[in-house]
């Protein structure tokens, strides 16, 4: 005979606002089966979770229901609390009376017997429940990191200095992603690639760090602790055991006239290329949409100087499978092209550049050597305009969120012109100065105060070119709303921070949610902003939302510690709550028939054959079995099945009947 | 076939050369326009500012009249009533009990189902695709098309063309053989309705968008809105006034332009209504 106790929050007054909870409290106590029944304030809270502890002692209950929040928030709660008085955690239940009653609806006499209901229901369930165990399952401590910016580098050194394995993988030919464009970095001006060269080749040198440059992931499946992860490594076409990185090759190619993507289409490279003279690894790649050879079938001068032999045009795409325990997604962002401005001219004035071109111009390895001059005639120019928030904070441009970075940044490019250039005149249109962050405020007053860059708060409306300058138009809000006119020689846009291109397709091969804008989604806003809905999968960097070097740095300690903490044991608890096919006494030993559509229904290859036998070794029948470690509980199995030979532990058939039978029979 | 055609006051009264040229070209392709009957302002500037219900209920008056007429689409060639009647459209569409009310209020069927067209709608959907045969005389001038701010905006009502660059005008000269400049003066302001209120900030708005036009080289400008019109050919000495020289490049609607094109007659397009004088 169940007694079962019945635990009604008021969450506050999320609840009570809204639902009778005395009454609801009142009406379970009349189900039959159930021996006591309450409300409280906060049943999550310590008092709470001894209201259900004590009665559970007291009262011998034998299943417990907590009409409250989501199970999301605070199953585990409760379920523990269960454990700690003696019930086994899985007789515990919850009904959902907050997200799915109070919280949508409007406070009535429905209302509330909608909440009984859902508690009637519930505590039908559990009087099914049966007892069940966690499931230990193996972890693989080894990690996956894919992206090598600096997000991922930081948390590939930091696992692989908790001694774990880290595969890092990159889909460019080297690792250093944007920070190694930078120039020179906020507050402090020092130079991006001193400080991340070093960590560069501190990946390239550790011993558990194996390090996949021209790869991406192909696919993955499993589940935390035990993901297997397919990688493709891309074709370099050059023996990276061969080569020495001598560079010969890239000197003789005569295809000399490709965009150089590092330089942000500033400069060109050729078609066999390092992308930059830091890159790690340092050894060059074949691009093949632009080498000669690839395209037309002649040329090979490549193959022909090459002192070591290494250049293998018919190398072919290789695949890789690993396991993993644990992956790290840091695949970093990129900025809106300046042709997503018409209002900015579409691209077409050459000397209107992005942020992320300005970079390059003002890095010492850049294409200008680090002078600052116009892409279109080399000149030095005179007046620059920099406008902050192009496109970003922009509805209207489908974009509504602050990219974070460029308030920042805009005033140290305006700043490193101010240090190069010291006659030229800079101006920065900006709608709010964003500068949060130590010692950050203190910088762009700097920018303003010592370095006399010209601020305006205004938008600028229009840029259009006239006698060879950059007309542009905007209004000083300041001063009224006035409209300015700046004759410039040099535009640089500070273009919004996006997702990456082909994140979508990531998070979906991944199975990670993603928000509107392509950013991955964090599993609470607030306090898990490293963890996805999917465990054991983990975020860092600006995949997230745009961020700045010393918040991504941060996060992808975080996401190392997170990872180790993971790693710490050798096997990890699941819920048990997965399919199980039957099994009975002799002589039918269970009622599967063995048709095995269980099988070829079941997206994670998680049903097995297994073959019983007589003493004497002779088959008696062959049936399904679920694995336990593979089984996600999806119910599946349980659909296709036609003997009903298979249930879900915990949501079995007759459970689900038996809660639709409590609100029929009302 | 026959479109309804809603014309407002300019085209009824200062932009007369604008109904004319218009009717001369849909006649050329065989389209008979009926006018809506008993047709009354569409509310333009003074109304939304003043009462939102009577800025909704003007243009849905005169939907309904078209409705009654059994009319399916019609042509606004103005782009301030095609701007408030697509928006009033639009408002009604979105808000049920805000379109009850307004029914109320005109006391007529009102279900708000009619497609609406500009100039350049029209053409597109009946004029091009037959077009290239009937070119008579190409125009063989270097254009500037300048569209104004209320033929492209809003962009989440109206859905036409590019907000910030427009370039339906600019393709459709390009096939009557004129060379449209690259310009960024294409939405500027006119200075719109302070025509008669504050004609020294007429000049000086719709100088600017001479000068850019001048400068670049533009033998003519192109419009689709009478105010657009007003401004920048009527307004000329107060434009010359503010440049300090004389500009004497003429300003024609759209369908003046294809008029010529199509060899149909100066009077007819009522080329001769001009303040500034349009020469072949």
């Amino acid at each position: 005979m169940s007694r079962i106790g019945v635990f009604i929050c008021h969450c506050g007054e999320n609840i009570s606002a809204t639902v009778d909870v005395a009454r609801v409290a009142k009406a379970a106590s009349e189900i039959e089966g159930v021996v006591h029944s309450v409300d409280y304030k906060y049943m999550c809270s310590d008092p709470g979770q001894s209201l259900i502890k004590q009665a559970i002692k007291e009262k011998g209950l034998t299943g417990v229901v907590v009409g409250s929040c989501s199970p999301r928030m605070h199953e585990p709660t409760f379920r523990r609390a269960c454990s700690e008085a003696g019930l086994n955690p899985f007789l515990c239940e919850m009904a959902n009376l907050r997200e799915h009653c109070s919280w949508v609806h409007e406070k009535n006499e429905a209302t509330t017997e909608k909440a009984i209901d859902l508690i009637r229901m519930m505590v039908e369930k559990v009087k099914l429940n049966q007892p069940l165990r966690e499931i230990k399952v193996p972890v693989t401590k080894t990690a996956l990191v894919i992206g090598g910016g600096i997000a991922g580098i930081q948390t590939s050194l930091d696992i692989a200095n908790t001694g774990h394995q880290v595969i890092l993988i990159e889909k460019e030919p080297s690792i250093g992603g944007h920070m190694s464009q930078l120039s020179e970095t906020f507050p402090t001006l020092d130079c991006s690639q001193c400080i991340l060269t070093p960590r560069m080749v501190e990946v390239a040198q550790h011993p558990n760090i194996t390090l996949y440059t021209y790869a991406e992931l192909e696919s993955v499946s499993g589940f935390i602790g035990n993901f297997k992860a397919k990688i493709r490594k891309k074709a370099k076409s050059v023996d990276e055991k061969l080569c020495t990185g001598c560079g010969l090759c890239t000197t003789k190619c005569p295809n000399k006239k490709i965009p150089n993507e590092f330089n942000e289409g500033l400069g060109l490279r050729t078609a066999i290329y390092v992308p930059f003279p830091q890159a790690v690894p340092n050894k060059p790649v074949i691009d093949k949409k632009n080498c000669t050879y690839y395209q037309k079938g002649k040329c090979k001068v490549c193959e022909k100087f090459c002192p070591t032999k290494a250049i293998q045009y018919d190398q072919p795409d290789e695949i890789l499978e690993v396991e993993v325990g644990a992956i790290i997604l840091a695949t970093g962002f990129t900025v809106k092209k300046v042709d997503f401005f018409p209002e900015y001219g579409y691209g077409k004035y050459p000397d209107v550049i992005t942020g992320l071109q300005f970079e390059r111009l003002a890095s010492a390895s850049g294409p200008t050597l680090g002078e600052i001059r116009r892409p279109s005639d080399g000149k030095i120019p005179e007046k620059i305009v920099f406008v902050a928030c192009a496109g970003s904070r922009d509805p209207a441009k489908g974009i509504p969120y602050c990219s974070k970075i460029c308030c920042m940044y805009t005033a140290k490019h305006a700043m490193l012109y101010q240090h190069k250039v010291h006659e030229g005149k800079s101006y920065v249109f900006y709608m709010d100065i964003r500068a949060a962050g130590k010692n950050y405020d203190e910088f762009v007053r700097r920018a303003i105060e010592e370095d006399h860059v010209n601020y305006i708060r205004g938008r600028v409306s229009r840029i259009y070119e006239k006698d060879g300058k950059y007309i542009v138009k905007g209004a000083d809000t300041l001063l009224g709303g006035r409209p300015v006119e700046i004759e410039a020689d040099m535009v640089v846009l500070a273009t919004a921070g996006v997702s990456n291109e082909g994140a979508e397709e990531l998070a979906q091969k991944l199975h990670v949610s993603y928000d509107p804008y392509k950013f991955f989604a964090e599993a609470h806003p607030k306090l898990k902003p490293i963890e996805t809905n999917t465990a054991g999968i983990f975020l860092t960097g600006a995949c997230q939302s745009p961020k700045d070097i010393p918040e991504t740095v941060g996060m992808a300690s975080g996401a190392a510690a997170k990872v180790a903490a993971l790693f710490s044991k050798d096997e990890m608890t699941r819920e048990p709550l997965i399919a199980v096919v039957n099994r009975q006494a002799p002589p039918l030993f269970s009622t599967c028939v063995g048709c095995f559509l269980c099988q070829t229904a079941c997206p994670y290859q998680a049903i097995e054959r297994e073959e019983i036998r007589d003493r004497s070794g002779k088959l008696i029948k062959t049936v399904a079995k679920v694995n336990p470690g593979l089984c996600q509980g999806c119910g599946t199995c349980v659909a296709f099945c036609r003997s009903k030979s298979i249930d879900i532990q915990g949501f079995s058939n007759e459970q689900m009947y038996s809660e639709v039978m409590a609100l029929l029979n009302d | 076939m026959v479109l309804g055609f809603y014309p407002g006051c300019s085209l009824k009264g200062s932009s007369r050369e604008y109904t004319e040229s218009v009717i001369a070209i849909t006649r050329k392709f065989e389209i008979e326009l009926k006018e809506i009957p008993d047709w009354n302002c569409c509310g333009a500037t003074a109304a939304h500012n003043l009462n939102k219900e009577l800025s909704l209920a003007l243009p849905a008056r005169i939907l309904a009249l078209a409705e009654k007429e059994g009319m399916k689409e019609i042509l606004i060639p103005c782009a301030a009533c095609y701007s408030r009647l697509a928006t009033a459209q639009y408002e009604l569409n979105k808000d049920p009990e805000l379109k009850e009310k307004v029914i109320k209020i005109i006391g007529m069927p009102y279900s708000g189902d009619m497609v609406l067209l500009n100039v350049i709608q029209m053409l597109d959907k009946y004029i091009t695709p037959n077009l290239e045969e009937k070119i008579i005389e190409p125009y063989l001038h270097k254009v500037a098309c300048y569209y104004g701010c209320l033929l492209v905006r809003p962009y989440n009502i109206l859905k036409f063309d590019r907000e910030e660059d427009p370039q339906s005008m600019d393709i459709l000269v390009k096939k009557l053989g004129a060379e449209p400049i690259d310009w960024a003066f294409k939405t500027e302001c006119c200075g719109g309705g302070l025509s008669i209120s504050r004609t020294s900030t007429v000049g000086r708005l719709s100088g600017e968008i001479i000068r850019d036009a001048r400068d670049r080289k533009a033998e003519a400008i192109i419009v689709a809105c009478p105010m657009c019109h007003t401004n920048l050919d009527m307004r000329r000495p107060e434009i010359n006034n503010y440049l300090g020289a004389k500009v004497s490049i003429p300003v024609l609607y759209i369908t003046e332009v294809l008029g010529l094109a199509l060899g149909i007659d100066r009077k007819s397009l009522g080329l001769e209504r001009h303040f500034v004088k349009v020469t072949n």
